[in-house]
């Protein structure tokens, strides 16, 4: 095979075209032709190396162009070349060393060099030196992606020498902390190492953990007296406790070759099955054979006989136990390093569960805001109204396809989320309007049906989204600002989209209150809730003021549905999702109170979190547990966290 | 009392009759001992249909009789159907697991089979283990008891706290559907140890009964569905008929009255809630067998709300009323969306039922709750010229939901 | 007097109006994908695969000198339903091949009747395998065609040390990832390095999943994502790891069920970088491959994809078009001895072989997603032939499925026993 692969090395370099003879970087390509064309990460190296060595004036250019994937092949002749397209299908390729065009040639004719990421790492890194003192900055960025990606112990030294020269303090910044990283790794002084180990102590950065950890990685072992001077001992176990069952214990020794291994179940079956002679193992029928007992009788007989080999009994693996000594020990074998390494982690370790435990909060609270915004429009609705709305999920619904809508139409994504927050919030007031006065009206003294009827309109209305827009997923893009996050630290951030919609929501907090306190609305919403002929004699006309109402509370709604679109997704089954979680908001915090409502949101947002933080791998169970805990928490307080008391409570 | 009884609900005689023939007319016209005109699958579909009148008769006991608007009906049907669920499993694997294990040299020990049933069952859902609530799995008796007693259980749990803490009307239906909800989340739990999202399938091959083929297997079922209606109509309908019947009315249309009046009104709330609860859970372990699969999609808060729908538009307060809403309801959504009803062209745009039904559904469910609140059971009422007094006006009683003077003349 | 009984039971078996008057001219192929419900924007698609391919092939002449009809039915994306109108299918449409299901748990549901009434089903979605009927044929990937390539990529050519494995909480994800910690910690990777975490269906609130997979760099160790997130669900996790400004060079995500359908509804220019795993890709470049994306865009539109389910179809139709044409007739068995062996061409170049164990051998494709929603092809293996049961449990390794020679689909090697013919439900 190596043969084989020498020969067409040779013969390329002999037979290969004229153009690659006099063209060294050409050369230096077709050398590692087999490596590029194979593309894999294991094999890639020499290639790289090959490249970045070559001490060509190209080399750099060719990494970087191999990385950005334009590095293109000719099939004819296998020689390589930089390329632009040109359109349908054609590439207009370029000699590397010159930088002369070749001619075009159509996409069929052409290999594209196809790099995947684990490569494309490595020429990062072989680029780091071209790049670190590159006077575009955004090169030195790369540069410094790569070395923290794919740090090298030969990057220390030219990560050293780029810092004095480094103009942008941004980068100077970075580049500094990078050493400090680089230092713990590869430093070969300890004292360098251990100083930089301190300087990260309290550090909340992923790469300072990062550099820290396998420092005091440890494994385990077993030996039979006293555990080797030389090694780097974290601390001795116990077998039996915590940190080290017997049954792991055992398989230390096991796997150490210092202790024969147990009899598995099923080994000692086949064992048996192995010896049956007459109907018979060990003296025993064949048919007695289903039960444990009688196996141990047949095994230990024939072990007796000496046919198997006796299998480890519990005294044994308890003297085995006892004999040998357990130790967990560091890779690293300085115990100074270790020792600050430690130090280090135990300052960070505290500061990062405070940081992780401000997450969660800014978690619960973003969740919380969500489902408040999603259940404000039923706090009116039937919080104030006592109207059950089931219909109430499809009208958020509505003003999430409000917002695709006017996406599709308006394509700058700015002005597209400004239009679609009045559009959709007229849209839903409309249909809420329509659904008041169509269905809900006659059914005021029935509020049971009232669910049943807003149900069937709900089935409707999601089926006519089906029909409409199709059961895919629909696109809601947010514009470019509302990208990204707010990042406080590498442990503390949150997304700029969950923070408009905190803001929304506390805006329609706001708006609530300003409506029902200090509006002529709110007076008379007020007073036709509270008693509809008092108010009616008073001059107020309750019908009106009921539409109006209900209009309010659908519109939010229509209003929410563009956020949770910009920050979830966009399909008919949107509504569901939320509609259950909102009557519960609305229930937990208290019929008729909009800070009930505030609160119930936020008791479940944090008590979702919260389950979640306590069994992170399963999030169903979360939302399980808080439904639970809620149909537990109405047994307790029937009308919710703020009760309302007195005549406004109703009946 | 027993002639008085069907004299004093001739209705109760004629579903009975009506039940009989149909059940005779489809064992005739059956693979398994008629003409075969009815095929097999539909033998199934027609015998679940019946389970489904069944759990919709539990329902209007609980609703339309006593007013309490339950969204978690359809849980207690889906529990029964995995009490039995797990053993028609258990049995099916044991055999298959037995016979695998009898060809091996040494006979298994009982840890062995065990442990090997548990690999065939949770082997799909990368367990091997059997979670805790398998424990009686291979026995029948205990599995059919648990039929009843799961449900019911839960249902009385449930309805003790609530109704303990008066929660009515609304609110307490939102906390019925809170209930299916987290029951529905709970299943679809890899760890809840019920096959999570996959539930339990092959529900059809009954254990033992491999040689017999499913056209027999499928009017057997239809029969005991037939059997399990009529017993639970007769009971339904002796409990309304009667002053047991008086009380839960009386709680329907003014709770407060009839607990002034010393009735023990929690008591009989938990007691319906509690039997309806056991009828269901009944129903569903007849439904799941013909099924062939229960998963938790079925026990699904939105289940629970079509079996509202279904009672509705057949008719509160009426038994048959439930029956004929929950047949024709379900057989209908069947035909629709199963793509073979025609599709109607109306020039510019041809109507596909399968798009469209849910709204049509949806519309006419609106439709029948604001013009016909009595549902098709009230045509019967226009055929039997039975008038109800036209009263307009304020409600009976302070609680909003209970204006059902309607049932009051009976 | 057969058609009058069988009007009979058409009109009775609520209304199945197919008229059966011309029942003998046609071979009837039925297709039951759901039109309906949560699963009609994938299942929807596969149907009109089917109903194509069969215009096709009339167009070829039809088969056994016989125009093949589609019989469309809709389980509506109801598990039971599934059962029911499979038997309806079999019994009542009486066709002879069904092109069906997505889910595992509509399989499973269709599976007993399938055996039960011996008819013959093509399964085409990638699974969590563990499972061999003697009445299905496998075209989608079992999860060494797909889950373990992948995996191997992630730790060969990404250098990956560190897994979060997230899914959404159901049988596929729940098994393939039972089968990925098993085989990451006989490749060396520890325990305590495989983060494992489930989700619901349609889950939106990924803030915390994506922070705690952040952290998880925190021991210096490089971290890779293999995602089983289903449908809409991803739509979310995508977002949230842009916003969290989770690029691909840093955490890579390999999704096993997220394709060019799924992306259509996502704007892609966050997400470059991020991988999927497949048997096949638009992008894939091929003739055959150009003219069926071409023929599919005439008849749905310009802004509709093809995907790997539909490539799946679209072989294991031709497979079965041949077998029928071999075999000479319909009938199941004949077809089923017919189908071992049979070749034909992937629409990604190299040919698709059908082994006895009803799995194709199949090449796997790793493709990086790009900003216009396609997938570049970045790395293609040899045709991998599909494997029933993994190697990488230990109950499951011992088994075999063989249908030509054992006659089993389930067989034990250690015990040389077949452990039940008909399949596990």
């Amino acid at each position: 095979m190596r043969i084989l692969l020498a020969s067409v090395y040779l013969f390329l370099l002999i037979a290969g075209p004229a153009a690659a003879q006099d063209n060294p970087i050409q050369q230096v390509l077709q050398e590692n032709r087999d490596l590029l064309e194979e593309s894999s990460r294991r094999t890639i190296g020499p290639a790289i190396d090959a490249i970045s060595d070559s001490g060509l004036p190209q080399a750099q250019a060719v990494l970087e162009k191999w990385q950005a994937k334009e590095l293109w092949q000719r099939e004819a002749d296998g020689l390589f070349f930089f390329a632009e397209d040109i359109g349908s299908d054609t590439y207009r390729l370029i000699d590397i060393a010159t930088g002369a065009p070749v001619g075009s040639y159509d996409e069929d004719d052409l290999d594209q060099l196809k790099p995947n990421s684990g490569i494309r790492g490595m020429i990062g890194a072989a680029l780091v030196r071209f790049q670190l003192m590159d006077p575009d900055p955004a090169k030195r960025a790369d540069a410094l992606d790569a070395i923290s990606r794919d740090a090298e112990a030969s990057h220390l030294d030219a990560l050293r020498g780029s810092i004095a020269d480094e103009t942008d303090p941004g980068l100077k910044a970075r580049k500094a902390r990078l050493e400090r990283i680089l230092t713990i790794a590869y430093d070969p002084d300890p004292a360098a190492r251990i100083a930089a180990i301190q300087s990260f102590k309290g550090d909340l950065g992923v790469d300072a953990r990062a550099a820290l950890n396998p420092l005091v990685a440890t494994t385990r072992a077993a030996v039979t007296d006293a555990p080797p001077e030389d090694e780097n001992i974290a601390r001795l176990l116990r077998p039996g406790s915590d940190a080290l069952s017997e049954v792991e214990a055992y398989a230390l020794l096991v796997d150490a070759g210092l202790a024969p291994p147990r009899l598995s179940l099923d080994d000692q079956r086949a064992a048996l099955a192995a010896h049956i002679e007459n109907g018979r193992v060990g003296g025993v029928p064949v048919d007695r054979l289903d039960t444990v007992a009688a196996r141990d009788r047949a095994y230990s007989a024939l072990a007796d006989a000496g046919t198997v080999p006796a299998a480890a009994t519990e005294a044994e693996v308890a003297q085995a136990l006892s004999s040998h000594v357990f130790y967990e020990r560091y890779a690293e074998t300085d115990p100074a390093v270790t020792e600050a390494a430690n130090a280090a982690l135990g300052a960070i370790a505290f500061k990062v569960g405070l940081n992780q435990g401000a997450d969660l909060a800014l978690d619960a609270l973003s969740l919380a805001s969500i489902y408040f915004l999603a259940a404000i429009g039923l706090a009116i609705t039937f919080g104030v109204m006592g109207v059950i709305n089931m219909a109430h999920g499809e009208f958020i619904m509505m003003g999430a396809y409000t917002g695709y809508v006017v996406q599709q139409v308006v394509p700058n994504y700015t002005a597209s989320i400004l239009i679609a927050l009045p559009l959709a919030f007229v849209l839903t007031f409309a249909a809420g309007v329509a659904m008041e006065r169509l269905v809900i009206r006659w059914l005021y003294n029935r509020p049971l049906e009232t669910l049943l009827a807003t149900f069937g309109i709900s089935i409707a209305l999601q089926q006519l989204a089906k029909n409409i827009f199709g059961t895919q997923a629909r696109p809601l893009t947010s514009p470019d600002w509302l990208d990204g996050a707010l990042v406080f630290n590498d442990v503390v951030s949150i997304s700029y989209i969950r923070i408009a919609i905190f803001v929304l929501a506390l805006a329609f907090l706001a708006l609530f209150l300003f409506i029902m306190r200090r509006t002529r609305l709110g007076l008379e919403v007020r007073a036709v809730t509270q008693n509809p002929r008092m108010a009616a004699s008073m001059g107020i006309n309750p019908d009106r003021i009921n539409m109006l109402t209900f209009g309010l509370g659908s519109g939010i709604a229509g209003v929410a549905g563009v956020a949770i679109g910009l920050y979830a997704k966009v399909t008919s089954e949107l509504g569901q999702d939320y509609i259950v979680q909102s009557f519960m908001t609305v229930v937990v915090g208290g019929v008729g109170n909009i800070w009930g409502t505030l609160l119930g949101a936020t008791l479940i947002g944090s008590l979702q979190k919260g389950i979640e933080w306590l069994n992170p791998s399963n999030t169903l169970a979360a939302q399980t547990y808080m439904i639970l805990f809620i149909i537990l928490f109405i047994q307790f307080r029937p009308r919710g966290i703020i009760a309302l008391r007195g005549r406004a409570a109703g009946d | 009392m027993r002639d008085s009884f069907f004299a004093k609900n001739p209705s109760v005689l004629i579903f009975l009759t009506l039940l009989a023939l149909f059940t005779l007319a489809v064992t005739l016209l059956g693979e398994a001992h008629g003409t075969g005109a009815i095929s097999t699958s539909f033998v199934k579909t027609l015998g679940k249909t019946l389970c489904l009148c069944l759990v919709a008769i539990a329902m209007d006991l609980v609703w339309g009789y006593t007013g309490i608007l339950s969204l978690g009906h359809f849980a207690f049907f889906g529990l029964g159907g995995y009490m039995i669920g797990m053993w028609l499993m258990y049995a099916r694997t044991e055999l298959i697991v037995a016979e695998s294990l009898a060809q091996a040299e040494i006979p298994p020990t009982p840890d062995e089979i065990r442990d090997a049933i548990a690999t065939q069952i949770f082997g799909v859902v990368g367990g091997s283990e059997f979670p805790a609530v398998w424990a009686f799995a291979h026995s029948l008796p205990i599995q059919l008891a648990l039929v009843v007693l799961v449900p019911g259980a839960l249902a009385l749990v449930f309805g003790w706290l609530a109704f303990r803490s008066r929660v009515t009307g609304v609110y307490l239906s939102i906390l019925t559907q809170a209930m299916t909800l987290a029951l529905a989340l709970y299943l679809f739990q890899n760890d809840s140890g019920l096959r999570g999202n996959n539930g339990l399938s092959g529900l059809q091959n009954i254990p033992g009964a491999g040689d017999i083929p499913q056209s027999i297997i499928s009017i057997r079922f239809f029969w005991a569905s037939a059997a399990a209606l009529a017993a639970g109509y007769l009971l339904a309908a002796f409990m309304v008929s009667g002053k047991f019947g008086s009380v839960i009315r009386g709680i329907r249309d003014d709770e407060a009255r009839v607990r002034f009046l010393g009735y023990s009104v929690e008591g009989y709330k938990l007691f319906v809630f509690t039997l309806t609860a056991v009828i269901a859970g009944v129903a569903g372990a007849l439904y799941y067998p013909q099924a062939g699969i229960i998963n938790p999609a079925e026990v699904a808060p939105i289940a629970s709300i079509y079996l509202a729908v279904w009672v509705a538009i057949g008719g509160r307060g009426r038994l048959y009323g439930a029956v004929i809403g929950a047949a024709l309801v379900s057989l209908l959504s069947t035909w629709f969306t199963g793509g073979q009803a025609p599709a109607l062209p109306l020039g510019f745009y041809t109507v596909d039922w399968v798009d469209w039904w849910q709204v049509l559904l949806g519309l006419g469910f609106v439709l029948v709750t604001l013009f016909a609140p009595s549902g098709i059971g009230g045509l019967f009422d226009l055929v039997a010229g039975r008038r109800h007094p036209d009263r307009h006006g304020a409600d009976l009683g302070p609680d909003k939901g209970s204006f059902r003077e309607r049932e009051a003349e009976q | 007097m057969n058609s009058v009984k069988k009007i009979i039971t058409s009109a009775l078996a609520m209304g199945a109006l197919a008229a059966p008057a011309f029942a003998q001219d046609t071979i009837k192929v039925g297709v039951l994908h759901s039109l309906s419900g949560t699963m009609a924007i994938s299942e929807t698609t596969l149907k009109d695969t089917v109903e194509m391919l069969v215009e096709d092939q009339n167009a070829k002449g039809g088969l056994l000198g016989m125009q093949l009809e589609a019989v469309v039915v809709d389980p509506a994306s109801d598990w039971p339903l599934f059962a029911e109108k499979a038997r309806e299918l079999l019994t009542v449409q009486d066709v002879d091949v069904i092109f069906g299901c997505w889910t595992s748990v509509s399989r499973k549901s269709v599976l007993p009747v399938i055996e039960e009434l011996n008819g013959l089903l093509f399964y085409p979605v990638q699974y969590e395998g563990e499972e061999s009927s003697k009445n299905v044929f496998y075209t989608g990937a079992a999860p060494n065609q797909q889950a373990i390539p992948a995996t191997d990529y992630f730790l060969e050519e990404l250098g990956v040390e560190k897994f979060a494995l997230l899914g959404t909480d159901y049988v596929y994800p729940r098994t393939t990832n039972n089968i990925l910690e098993s085989y990451l910690q006989q490749k060396g990777i520890a325990e305590e390095d495989i983060f494992v975490n489930y989700t619901p269906f349609g889950h939106s609130d990924w803030s915390k999943i994506v922070s705690d997979v952040v952290a998880l760099g925190a021991d210096g160790k490089k971290v890779g994502v293999i995602s089983t997130i289903n449908g809409d669900a991803n739509i979310g996790f995508y977002k949230e790891l842009a916003a969290a400004g989770v690029s691909a060079d840093d955490i890579p995500v390999v999704a096993f069920s997220v394709g060019e359908e799924e992306l259509s509804g996502l704007d892609t220019t966050n997400l470059v970088g991020h991988l999927a795993a497949w048997n096949y890709f638009q992008s894939a470049e091929s003739d055959a491959n150009e003219e069926f994306v071409a023929k599919w865009k005439e008849r749905m539109g310009e802004e509709r994809v093809t995907n790997d389910p539909m490539e799946a179809h679209y072989v294991g139709f031709n497979m079965w078009v041949n077998a029928v044409e071999a075999a000479g007739t319909t009938d199941v068995d004949a077809v089923r001895e017919a189908m071992w062996g049979q070749e034909f061409p992937n629409l990604t170049g190299g040919t698709a072989v059908m082994g006895t164990n009803h799995h194709l051998a199949k090449p796997v494709l790793i493709g990086e997603i790009q900003d216009d929603g396609q997938f570049d092809i970045i790395s293609e293996t040899e045709e991998v032939p599909g494997d029933a049961w993994t190697d990488y449990l230990p109950d499951s390794a011992v088994l075999v499925s063989d249908w030509k020679d054992l006659g089993c689909g389930m067989y034990n090697t250690e015990t040389e026993s077949c452990v039940q013919i008909k399949s596990n439900y």
